[in-house]
């Protein structure tokens, strides 16, 4: 089939595409759109580096023609850092507890932790790790990933409680 | 990756997608992708017109209806997962389905058309005698889950078919539920899964309906296990004995491949058969 143009919504702006139906969407936010921060790894479904937030849940890029996000909001990792390039409370813990080596991971690790905690803001230790469980890491052994999921749960309730007493 | 071209259609409700699947006779229907664009990936399945139904909003979404739940096909795992609605055997087997993205996107619909022997749904659907509905060019029917899943990867779903909805029966007072699965450490799937709904009245098992799969060619219902709990007093010696006789149920071939042997399936369906009847009875 030839090619079809369509709208997608990254990170809040409206992009139109012209691709083939059978273009999936980590290619497509690649190479058509040009955010490079979601990676591509297995390409069939089974590591997780490709993760990206559609309708803010976190699903695998590389297993959704971009034609059917067409019209849908999407979220990569170039979002989550703010306007000025600092780190979200998650990302700067990830830089400190050594969350990371190679970092090929790492992008499809802080969106699915990202809408992880806002859906569950103060998860058990094996929770954390259920829901780490589609995304493969092969340099850290996930202790690391673990313990800085760990420190921005606890950064979290310093906060509330300076909040609290202000 | 990039998968061998093919056409793609998008229906706007179930009657466009059967004049879609009518039209164009080698379609296949596209729900979440879940397992659909894994094997197009792979190139072991190239289908050359994909029919897109993932937005038609009247397949998603679970309700009550009298003494049973609804379930439309597009609903995901994850849906399922969080539903207070739902049978509790439901939300405890979508919990167990590989990973968070697999739940936010995959689809029950998708999952009991595709009919892999080593998913969950078949065999949690088959115990709680669930209903399967479907809409083709010759109008509606519905098919018991027991009949609905005929083999490995077989359903009774004809080619111009597409299922609209499923309907589960709701648990009464005393009637508990659990599903145990020996899963593959990597993906998830059922190397070995048993579901039961066990009701006990005054320390007797007065009814039990017990499914296994995994281990078979489809999920199939175990009589012989059902008959050796009703009318008993559950405990430890008699879930065992009664799990014991899952043996007599499995006809057909036990699936074996390079990982697990058809023997160690054999020896383990009666372990996950005790565990998941313990659980719903509580003991």
């Amino acid at each position: 089939m030839s090619k079809t143009a369509f709208r997608l919504n990254v990170n809040g702006q409206d992009y139109e595409v012209l691709v083939e139906p059978r273009k999936l969407l980590s290619d497509v936010i690649r190479d058509d759109i040009g955010l490079t921060g979601t990676h591509v790894g297995c390409e069939h479904g089974v590591c997780g580096a490709c993760t990206v937030l559609i309708e803010g849940k976190p699903q695998r890029s590389c297993l959704v023609f971009a034609i059917q996000a067409r019209g849908q909001s999407i979220r990569t990792i170039e979002d989550v850092a703010d306007e000025n390039g600092d780190y979200s409370t998650l990302q700067q813990m990830l830089h400190e507890e050594h969350g990371l080596q190679c970092g090929f991971c790492t992008p499809g690790i802080v969106l699915t932790m990202e809408a992880f905690l806002k859906s569950n803001p103060d998860p058990s230790e094996e929770e954390i790790r259920e829901a780490l469980s589609g995304n493969l890491c092969r340099c850290t052994g996930y202790q690391n990933i673990v313990k800085a999921v760990q420190k921005t749960i606890l950064r979290g309730h310093e906060e509330d409680k300076e909040i609290a007493s202000l | 990756m990039y998968p061998s071209k093919f056409d793609y259609y998008r229906a706007g409700s179930v009657s466009e997608a059967l004049s879609l699947m009518q039209q164009h006779e080698d379609a296949k229907l596209l729900a979440g992708g879940h397992s659909l664009v894994p094997v197009m990936n792979l190139r072991l399945a190239t289908p050359p017109v994909l029919i897109d139904i993932g937005r038609i909003g009247d397949l998603k979404g679970i309700s009550s209806v009298g003494g049973s739940v609804k379930i439309g096909p597009l609903t995901t795992h994850a849906m399922i997962e969080a539903s207070a609605d739902v049978p509790a055997l439901m939300s405890q087997a979508a919990s167990g389905i590989a990973d968070p993205q697999v739940r936010n996107r995959g689809t029950i619909g998708g999952n009991i058309a595709h009919a892999d022997p080593a998913s969950d749904w078949p065999t949690v659907l088959t115990a709680l005698g669930a209903t399967i509905n479907i809409a083709g060019s010759n109008g509606e029917r519905s098919v018991g889950a027991t009949d609905f899943f005929q083999g490995l990867f077989e359903t009774s779903l004809e080619e111009n078919e597409i299922i609209t909805s499923i309907s589960v029966p709701s648990h009464g007072e005393g009637t508990g539920s659990s599903y145990a699965k020996l899963f593959h450490p990597a993906s998830g799937y059922a190397i070995v899964g048993a579901a039961a709904v066990i009701t006990m009245s005054g320390g007797q098992c007065t009814g039990a309906s017990v499914a296994v799969g995994g281990l078979t060619e489809c999920a199939t219902k175990a009589p012989s296990v059902e008959a050796a709990l009703t009318g008993k007093a559950l405990n430890e010696a008699t879930i065992a004995a009664a799990a014991d006789a899952v043996a007599g149920d499995l006809t057909g071939d036990i699936l074996s491949d390079f990982q697990t042997s058809a023997a160690y399936r054999k020896a383990m369906v009666k372990v996950y058969v005790k565990r998941a009847v313990s659980a719903a009875a509580g003991i």
